[in-house]
């Protein structure tokens, strides 16, 4: 199951937060693409059909996956094969993306309950200028609800925007702006959270030392971003930098405001990614049409990612390999191990150790992995974030609300492989989130503590 | 109060329970997702109940405390029974998976037995909770305070914590029997299951 990506530009720009929450827009639609899927499967079968069933069947066997006894070279089964695919892959990649997300999630939650600073109201974006600090509640949905108008349309207008930039070709436009983003992230945001959290735990750090780290982490993190670098890298700085920009939006976006944004956000996202001549569509099907992955720096890819430099799939693919080889070679083992790429390589290598040509092209061909775009894990995280900072200290919320997303996030992945198109992530999973949010700190709060003060279990 | 309570009832309470997890669960995305899942369900049972519980509170009077315990005791009959409906829908499913499942492998045979699910779901259950039961408790725990200095019992975190672990025991083999009870239609086998479940937690609250 290949993923697509949608273009985002989740980071930062020099205008603020107007890009990132464009960006954090686009890629909300995740879409898990699959125009080159049909193709790229199509390759698999030819390649499969060129391997003997002998090297595939203790290749399944090694997957502990699924439990397949062999993929029988089965001319006619071409269909039967894709669907094995999708499901022999199904499971596995939905743990693929449950594990980053848990992981931008636990960040952000950790953040938001031992640093103050980002549960601290101060003042708040421009593209909220209407404050809720009014005395009548109709006052404040008011307030909320034209927040809500103003950042969806900035949103909207700034998805167009990129959407046209790309049409027109405007590749080094749009790659500057990028870059850009993702400098104010790595290097301002990253300065900021630094302080706050030495500030908590009252940590003295000279200014020297400081630099030296930030500087690191920025330019390793610009490096392994936009450029060439080990996957688990690569995976580490997109989900710090979604925690970052989740952070960003938990502190300034004002309360009734997040929540109003949340739900706009999911509609928007359905409609962009579903709708023909919305602006993300357009988008999926121009790279498409292009050949060409969107902006892979920022999409969250579980698989081996491709450079925006797209190299050739082999040189690409050689990179990150070539350090899981040796592992492939010390141990077979049916886990699967944190690196995909590990796993993947284990895989066919295990059977076939005399053929690595072979074993890398079918790689490359068989597991791409799964994408999904960095607005996405913000907006999640944004959520899971916001209930830890305003459900009355209680953890039930908090809780539910990631079981609510994860669950929203299993589903999406099911319609996916049913549909085997371009889809929206946010909708399912942001729609349980919601409802899990409210029902969980009005009506299951107050049971579990009652329940709790007088030692009851259910 | 402190770090050593918080980690010491936190490793009884969930310490058996992380131990399966680790050990069997992890390794494989399939059961991650049924436990994921059966998480959702049992928390979809205990919103129904809190609705429930919720309404019956703001439709009686708040100044008794006697009706109130009462009305939590019904609360608490009435989670138990949702989560075992809760628990039989899961089942449900997870028959109809584990169908499908079979019908899409290669060999006929679904990657994950039916026992196996029935084992993570009864698991899932155990430890959501668990979780929901003494979290907050144990994030109490860090804090500065003196148990019970009010004439309560002292040891109200250790009792939790041992409540806990047993509880979430106490669900997977619940969820092991229930479904194994659903396959081979024993009938008394599910109203064991239902009456012991009713059982502790009364119990528990004498």
């Amino acid at each position: 199951m290949i993923t697509f990506m949608n273009n985002s530009d989740s980071e930062e720009e020099p205008c603020n937060e107007r890009t990132s929450l464009m960006s954090a827009e686009s890629p909300p639609v995740p879409s898990y693409q699959d125009g080159l899927q049909a193709s790229q499967a199509g390759e698999v079968q030819a390649h499969r059909k060129r391997r003997t069933g002998s090297s595939r069947s203790p290749n399944n066997i090694a997957d502990g996956d699924m439990s397949d006894s062999g993929v029988p070279v089965r001319e006619s089964a071409l269909e039967n094969e894709e669907e094995e695919l999708t499901l022999k892959y199904g499971a596995k990649h939905v743990i693929m993306l449950f594990v980053p997300v848990t992981l931008c999630m636990i960040v952000v939650v950790a953040t938001i309950k031992s640093v103050r600073f980002y549960t601290e109201k101060n003042g708040q974006l421009i593209y909220t200028p209407f404050s809720e600090d009014t005395p009548s509640v109709g006052q404040r949905l008011l307030n909320s609800v034209l927040n809500t108008i103003i950042m969806i349309s900035v949103i909207v207008v700034m998805t167009v925007f990129l959407v046209l930039l790309y049409k027109y070709r405007c590749y080094k436009f749009i790659h500057g702006w990028l870059i850009l983003s993702s400098l104010m992230l790595l290097f301002l945001f990253t300065y900021i959270y630094l302080g706050e959290v030495l500030k908590t735990y009252n940590v003295a750090m000279d200014y020297p030392t400081l630099f030296l780290i930030i500087w690191n982490f920025g330019a390793v993190g610009m490096i392994c971003i936009h450029w060439k670098g080990p996957l688990q890298l690569q995976q580490a700085y997109l989900i710090m930098i979604s925690a970052l920009m989740a952070l960003v939006f938990i502190k300034y976006l004002p309360e009734w405001s997040a929540w109003v944004i949340l739900g706009a956000i999911s509609i928007y996202d359905l409609m962009a990614v579903l709708c023909p001549k919305g602006p993300l569509r357009m988008l999926v099907e121009t790279a498409q049409e292009r050949n060409e992955p969107i902006f892979p720096a920022l999409i969250y890819s579980s698989a081996m990612m491709w450079t925006v430099g797209m190299a050739k799939p082999d040189t690409a693919a050689g990179g990150p390999s070539q350090q899981t080889w040796d592992a492939a070679e010390d141990g077979r083992e049916n886990h699967r191990s944190p690196s995909h790429a590990d796993s993947q390589m284990l895989e066919t290598r295990s059977p076939a150790p005399t053929r690595p040509i072979t074993s890398f092209e079918e790689l490359e061909e068989e597991e791409r992995g799964v994408k999904l775009g960095l607005g996405d894990f913000i907006f999640y995280s944004v959520l899971v974030g916001k209930a830890a900072a305003t459900a009355s200290g209680d953890w039930n919320t908090t809780l539910a609300c990631f079981v609510a997303i994860l669950i929203g996030l299993c589903l999406t992945l099911l319609l996916l492989a049913v549909f085997k198109k371009a889809l929206p992530a946010l909708p399912i999973s942001i729609t349980f989130g919601l409802v899990f949010y409210f029902s969980t700190d009005n009506l299951v709060r107050p049971f579990m503590d009652t329940l709790a003060s007088h030692q009851l279990y259910i | 109060m402190g770090a050593a309570v918080f980690f010491g009832c936190a490793g009884i309470a969930f310490g058996p329970a992380l131990a399966l997890v680790l050990l069997t669960v992890a390794a494989e995305p399939l059961r991650v997702i049924v436990l994921v899942a059966g998480a959702f369900f049992w928390l979809v049972s205990l919103l129904l109940a809190s609705l429930i519980w919720f309404v019956s509170v703001h439709l009686s009077d708040r100044e008794d405390a006697k009706l109130q315990y009462g009305l939590l005791v019904f609360g608490a009959a009435v989670s138990v029974l949702l989560q075992e409906a809760f628990r039989f829908a899961y089942f449900k499913l997870l028959k109809k998976a584990d169908e499908g499942l079979a019908t899409i492998s290669e060999d006929g045979r679904s990657p994950i037995s039916l026992r196996q699910m029935a084992y993570v779901s009864g698991l899932s259950f155990g430890i959501i909770s668990g979780v929901f039961s003494v979290i907050n408790i144990l994030a109490d725990s860090i804090g500065p305070g003196i148990v019970g200095i009010h004439g309560d019992s002292p040891y109200y975190f250790i009792t939790s914590a041992f409540l806990t672990m047993a509880l979430v025991l106490l669900h997977t083999f619940w969820g092991v029997i229930f479904f194994d009870a659903c396959e081979k239609r024993r009938y008394w086998c599910l109203g064991l299951v239902v009456a012991s479940h009713l059982l502790t937690s009364g119990l528990v609250s004498l």
